[in-house]
């Protein structure tokens, strides 16, 4: 399909705890990197413009919308996705809180919330509430779950940090 | 899809005006969230992208003037909480923390929310004609869909704002920007980085193709005691402003000081108005006084249509911020 005469790049992303080669061209976006070519399907592209943060990924323990960076960029990095969070016998907190608490109707954005949360629970700005339905505005739900996701991301925060929202 | 580009890592400033240098499409990239998404639209041609991301312009310094230089490549997260800039600059964390997700703050630079283009939905749209994408083909907003655009500042040609809320506070802050030239480097005023769209609206700055921003330097008054942002937006997260206000002022025996007061998402630009801020000096801080210079900076306002609730908006939100700066309350 691509005819383009510039290079190829190979480079190296720690995926989930293992170190990837990816053969790539400079414009495939970091999601497009994980899906089409790690084989990584798990994180999701919904608008591909950073508007819903369904791709959202973490890099080097933050969150970033995935469709908006290129691949090349990130030779080196440490990217965490869906896939690395937890297993079926072995689900992360948040994965289990988003089965008790229903926090899906289609599950689309799914991957991005749990990412999103993790990426949230790393920084620890969340004090209030409020506090966290603005840190969590980056992750729209079409479905509009989100008073739901609201309460499993509450819950899990609460659990860890002890700090009761 | 995105353009036909190759990739290559600049190890210094220098180097990355070099290599700009070398082909007119040539075009450095910080955190990607503008540019990527306009070349996924089409609007715009790279041959080459330029990676400045792993030239060490990541830091936030503090000069011996007791003011900071912020590296070009400093996302908007790690300024808005660097501890120094939360302490000194609280006005600008506001700011910045009211500007777009996580996620995008985490990846977005100072020098990439500055070289931002607008949200004019014309712009973005290919199949329709915009003397900023196209110069000469016309501009469909000043009588179409123009509910988000300019009442201050604007031409013939281009009625366009400028969409940031970092260099709102920034230009409130007076802060200035460090500029790595082919043959020299610069420093220039924040307020005359951005330009009024004349009749080159295509020019949204003086930066020159060759030239990159290298840093943005912070005097040492960060107006900590005395200091807003207001932003009114479509919804209360993650959409861009209809009109915000940063404000900073010294209070001295209840009486206004030095005052600053800069808007954003009503011009071309971060608008500043030095006569509203004279007027308010060795006054009292009452709304009566707040509205009377609120009626300074929007005189001579004129909407399109769609947008002329923002005249009386702005006003509002001006008004809002100086109150609110008394006691350094915070919007939610
Ligand atoms: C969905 C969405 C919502 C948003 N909401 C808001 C909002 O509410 N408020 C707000 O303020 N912003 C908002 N933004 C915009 C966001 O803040 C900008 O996209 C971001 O700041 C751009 O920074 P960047 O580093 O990603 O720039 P890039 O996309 O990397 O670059 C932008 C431009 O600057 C050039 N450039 C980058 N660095 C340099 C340099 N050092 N020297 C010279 N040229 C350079 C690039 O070549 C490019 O032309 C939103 C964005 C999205 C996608
Ligand atoms: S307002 Fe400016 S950016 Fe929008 S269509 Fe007119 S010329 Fe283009
Ligand atoms: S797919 Fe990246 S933000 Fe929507
Ligand atoms: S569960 Fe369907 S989009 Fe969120």
């Amino acid at each position: 399909m691509n005819l383009s005469e510039k290079p190829t790049h190979s480079l190296i992303l720690k995926i989930n705890g293992t170190d990837t080669i990816l053969k790539i061209k400079p414009w495939t976006s970091l999601l497009d990197g994980l899906r089409e070519y790690a084989g990584l399907s798990g994180t999701k592209k919904g608008c591909d413009h950073g508007q819903c943060g369904a791709c959202t990924v973490l890099v080097d323990g933050k969150r970033i919308n995935s469709c908006l960076t290129l691949a090349v960029m990130h030779d080196g990095h440490e990217i965490t996705t869906i896939e690395g969070l937890g297993t079926l016998e072995n689900l992360h907190p948040l994965q289990a809180a988003f089965v008790e608490h229903d926090a899906f109707q289609c599950g689309y954005c799914t991957p991005g919330q749990i990412c999103s949360a993790v990426g949230l629970m790393n920084e620890g700005k969340v004090k209030t509430e409020d506090d966290l339905r603005e840190m969590m505005s980056g992750n729209l739900c079409r479905c509009g779950a989100y008073s739901n996701i609201f309460d499993a991301v509450k819950e899990v925060i609460n659990h860890k940090t002890g700090v009761l929202l | 899809m995105m353009s036909d580009f190759s990739f290559q890592r600049a190890k210094t400033p220098k180097e990355a005006v070099i290599l700009l240098g070398l082909h007119k499409d040539n075009k450095v990239i910080g955190g990607g969230t503008n540019l990527l998404d306009m070349m996924k639209e089409g609007m715009t041609d790279s041959h080459e992208i330029i990676d400045i991301n792993r030239m060490g312009l990541n830091k936030i310094i503090r000069n011996e003037d007791g003011g900071f230089l912020i590296g070009a490549s400093v996302t908007n997260t790690d300024l808005a909480y660097h501890k120094e800039i939360e302490k000194h600059y609280p006005l600008l964390s506001k700011a910045i923390l009211k500007g777009a997700s996580p996620q995008i703050r985490n990846m977005a630079t100072t020098a990439g929310n500055m070289l931002q283009r607008t949200r004019c939905y014309y712009f973005y749209d290919t199949a329709t004609p915009c003397n900023k994408r196209n110069p000469g083909s016309g501009c469909p907003a000043k009588t179409g869909v123009n509910h988000i655009h300019a009442i201050l500042g604007a031409s013939e040609s281009c009625i366009a704002v400028h969409p940031s809320d970092m260099c709102v506070a920034l230009a409130a802050l007076d802060a200035k920007v460090h500029i790595q030239g082919a043959k020299a480097e610069k420093i220039i005023p924040f307020v005359a980085f951005h330009k009024l769209p004349g009749n080159t609206p295509h020019l949204d700055n003086i930066l020159a193709h060759d030239e990159i921003i290298t840093g943005v330097e912070l005097p040492a008054n960060g107006f900590a005691k005395h200091h807003a942002y207001v932003k009114a937006r479509e919804r209360n997260s993650y959409a861009f402003a209809l009109a915000s206000a940063a404000v900073g002022y010294e209070l001295n025996d209840n009486l206004l000081g030095d005052v600053r007061i800069a808007l954003g998402g009503v011009a071309h630009k971060p608008w500043r108005n030095t006569e509203a801020e004279i007027f308010l000096k060795g006054k009292l801080p009452t709304k009566d006084n707040f509205r009377k210079a609120a009626e300074i900076i929007l005189e001579g306002a004129r909407g399109y249509g769609q947008n002329d609730f923002k005249i009386e908006l702005a006003k509002r939100v001006v008004v809002r911020a100086l109150e609110m700066a008394i006691n350094n309350e915070v919007q939610l």
